[in-house]
């Protein structure tokens, strides 16, 4: 996508972030942009801030400078009609999942239904129905409670929920962290399933490598209190930033390439 | 209705149904027509249904998948059912969504209401049995673990000792000693009022020193503890097995029970005597101000009296009964802490009867001790 640059519509644009805990400073002059319809991954070190940003995006930490705005509405200066309209267009997955442990399955992803567009019940059950079937879960999960899940069905209990009023920005923290190669692989192929049939925009933190070179249109590398890098995975690959080259370059950087059958001859020759 | 017009007309051409969808099929938009829709489906019997939707300006996956569902009521009828002139994007949703018109289950299934009721019924029973026995196993393993410890007082964790002695005992001073002040308070007030009938004031001495040592003291202490620390431990140690860190204390080499439960047992068993005492005393002197200001009792006058009438064993009784409520409220809270299993609910439905059996089985004891002392006339 970025190739051809058909895509001029920012979903999501921030300027000059500065978010802290205290006198620790996370973020300092961050910018970042997503596109409409494209799927970026943000990867960097553990306790770059990827969640941080995440949450500072979403609205649940509060920055100490900079813009945010999504959907072209700056969050932070929005009145609350607006920030319910713009939170009711996106979705969240959040990294353990946070489905609500008392309620079932079913009821989890009734519940933003009911709670914002409050339908007749059979209505709702229908969406939630569909919803679990989309996110890859079978029917009879439905009535199950989260604790009798595996992580990898909560997991997807948890992305039928942010599905459910149907968002056009999904955000996922680390999707696949705990999954197996094979849940993994499977999750990554929804992702890019559901972002091509439902026209969504995905902003994914992750660590994992498959799942960059398997789903994101483009990719985000944190590092420094900012971003250091952004573009397809080619372009960010060739960045000579040490992080990046040690990121990519590691034996599971060039492993995951390789599976991929991008440029396996590249990494073939790096690999002698 | 007029709403419901804009979204869908219906026209039958012979044995043809004809529904045309139009504008805005979103979710936000769909309670509305769901009914209508519902009423259709069941309606339509053994006619083909066509469905346009080229008049359908915006659908999300709620909207297609209404359409969905309509069509395949119809389809198990009429055959020749289908939609048409679906645009591009909403062909590809149609088709998206197509393949996920599963039913599913909202709730664990749930029988003849009657039955479920016997079935709580005999399954709490049930539970009810084996928890006393799993309480009464868990007394046993505290005190044979206490044992050990005794026996290598090195082994015991003072620091965390002490600091329960100060979360559930010192903090709970002040809150202890009002309400046990306000109590003797109390009694006086209704003790002077009913002896004053019969000329008989002097005996609010009795009644408030009695009443106060005895039972009152200890039992707002304890009580106030269960509440306040009972329920602490529940949760502390209920979160901490929702968080794996009991499995990780248990790996790591580190018996639970030495850790978690004998800390909090041995700090409230030390700190709920120094509680009923406070609270006894406090009882007094709130009756005794009373006495003083409504019955004209000066304080040496009720001192006097109370050291002439009221002897020692009634401070004893009530002073050897706070441990065993301490062993009580701590073993309950800690066992139903460990008790809790993954949700936020369990561990809100343990710490409720954390509390609830505390309090049960220390008026219990109370009851018992109070048979006990009247048979030895102790």
């Amino acid at each position: 996508m970025t190739e051809n640059g058909s895509h001029t519509e920012k979903v999501i644009e921030v300027r000059g972030l500065k978010t802290q805990f205290g006198d620790t400073v996370i973020h300092e002059n961050l910018d970042l942009d997503v596109h409409q319809g494209e799927i970026l991954g943000v990867v960097g070190g553990s306790g770059t801030g990827k969640s941080v940003l995440m949450r500072a995006i979403i609205g649940l930490k509060r920055p100490s400078a900079g813009s945010i705005r999504v959907f072209g509405v700056d969050y932070l200066e929005a009145d609350e009609e607006t920030r319910l309209g713009v939170e009711r267009r996106w979705g969240v997955l959040f990294q353990a999942g946070a489905l609500f442990s008392s309620l079932t399955v079913a009821q989890n992803v009734m519940a933003p239904i009911m709670e914002h567009l409050h339908p007749p019940r059979a209505l709702a059950v229908d969406i939630a129905a569909m919803k679990i079937s989309m996110a890859g879960l079978p029917a009879d999960a439905g009535a199950k409670y989260p604790a009798e899940l595996s992580g990898g069905m909560q997991k997807r209990a948890a992305l039928a929920r942010a599905l459910a009023l149907d968002p056009e920005l999904l955000f996922l923290d680390e999707p696949t962290a705990g999954l197996d190669p094979i849940g993994a692989a499977k999750f990554d192929e929804l992702i890019v399933n559901l972002k091509r049939s439902l026209g969504l925009t995905v902003f994914m933190v992750t660590h994992d490598l498959d799942t960059l070179h398997a789903a994101c249109d483009r990719v985000a590398v944190l590092a420094e209190k900012r971003v250091i890098a952004c573009g397809s995975i080619c372009e960010v690959r060739a960045n000579p930033h040490p992080w990046i080259q040690e990121y990519f370059g590691g034996v599971r950087g060039r492993a995951a390439l390789a599976s991929k059958g991008v440029g396996a001859d590249a990494a073939r020759q790096e690999a002698q | 209705m007029s709403a419901v017009q804009t979204l869908f007309d219906i026209d039958i051409e012979g044995d043809l149904l004809k529904l045309v969808a139009k504008g805005d099929w979103r979710a936000p938009n769909l309670g509305q027509i769901d009914g209508a829709l519902r009423d259709f489906e069941d309606d339509s019997m053994g006619r083909d249904l066509l469905i346009d939707v080229s008049a359908v300006e915006r659908m999300d996956t709620a909207g297609a998948m209404v359409l969905q569902r309509v069509l395949r009521a119809c389809q198990t009828r009429g055959e020749r059912s289908r939609i048409i002139g679906a645009a591009p994007p909403h062909a590809a949703l149609l088709e998206q969504v197509g393949e996920h018109i599963v039913p599913c289950p909202v709730e664990p299934a749930r029988g003849n209401a009657f039955v479920a009721m016997l079935n709580r019924l005999g399954q709490g029973a049930v539970e009810a049995y084996f928890a006393s026995l799993e309480v009464l196993s868990f007394v046993g393993f505290a005190l044979s673990s206490a044992a050990r410890v005794m026996a290598n007082p090195s082994r015991i964790r003072w620091t965390s000792v002490v600091y329960h002695m100060e979360e559930a005992g010192l903090n709970a001073v002040p809150i202890i000693g009002l309400m046990s002040f306000l109590i003797g308070a109390v009694v006086a007030f209704m003790g002077a009022k009913i002896l004053r009938q019969f000329g008989a004031e002097i005996f609010t001495v009795e009644l408030v020193g009695i009443s106060v040592l005895r039972e009152f003291g200890v039992l707002l202490a304890a009580i106030l503890i269960a509440g306040r620390s009972g329920s602490a431990f529940t949760a502390q140690i209920g979160t901490m097995k929702i968080r794996e860190e009991i499995d990780a204390l248990r790996v790591l080499g580190l018996d639970p029970m030495e850790v978690l439960v004998l800390p909090r047992l041995f700090a409230l068993v030390i700190m709920l005597p120094a509680l009923a005492f406070l609270a006894a005393m406090l009882g007094l002197i709130g009756g005794g101000l009373v006495a003083w200001s409504s019955l004209g009792i000066s304080p040496v006058l009720f001192i006097t009296r109370m050291q002439e009438t009221i002897v020692m064993s009634n401070f004893w009784a009530g002073i050897i009964k706070a441990p065993f409520f301490a062993f009580a409220i701590a073993i309950i809270g800690c066992f139903q802490g460990t008790e809790v299993k993954g949700s936020a609910e369990s561990l809100g439905q343990r710490v409720t009867l954390s509390v609830v059996q505390a309090l049960f089985l220390v008026i219990l004891l109370d009851a018992f001790f109070a048979m006990f002392f009247l048979e030895i006339d102790f």
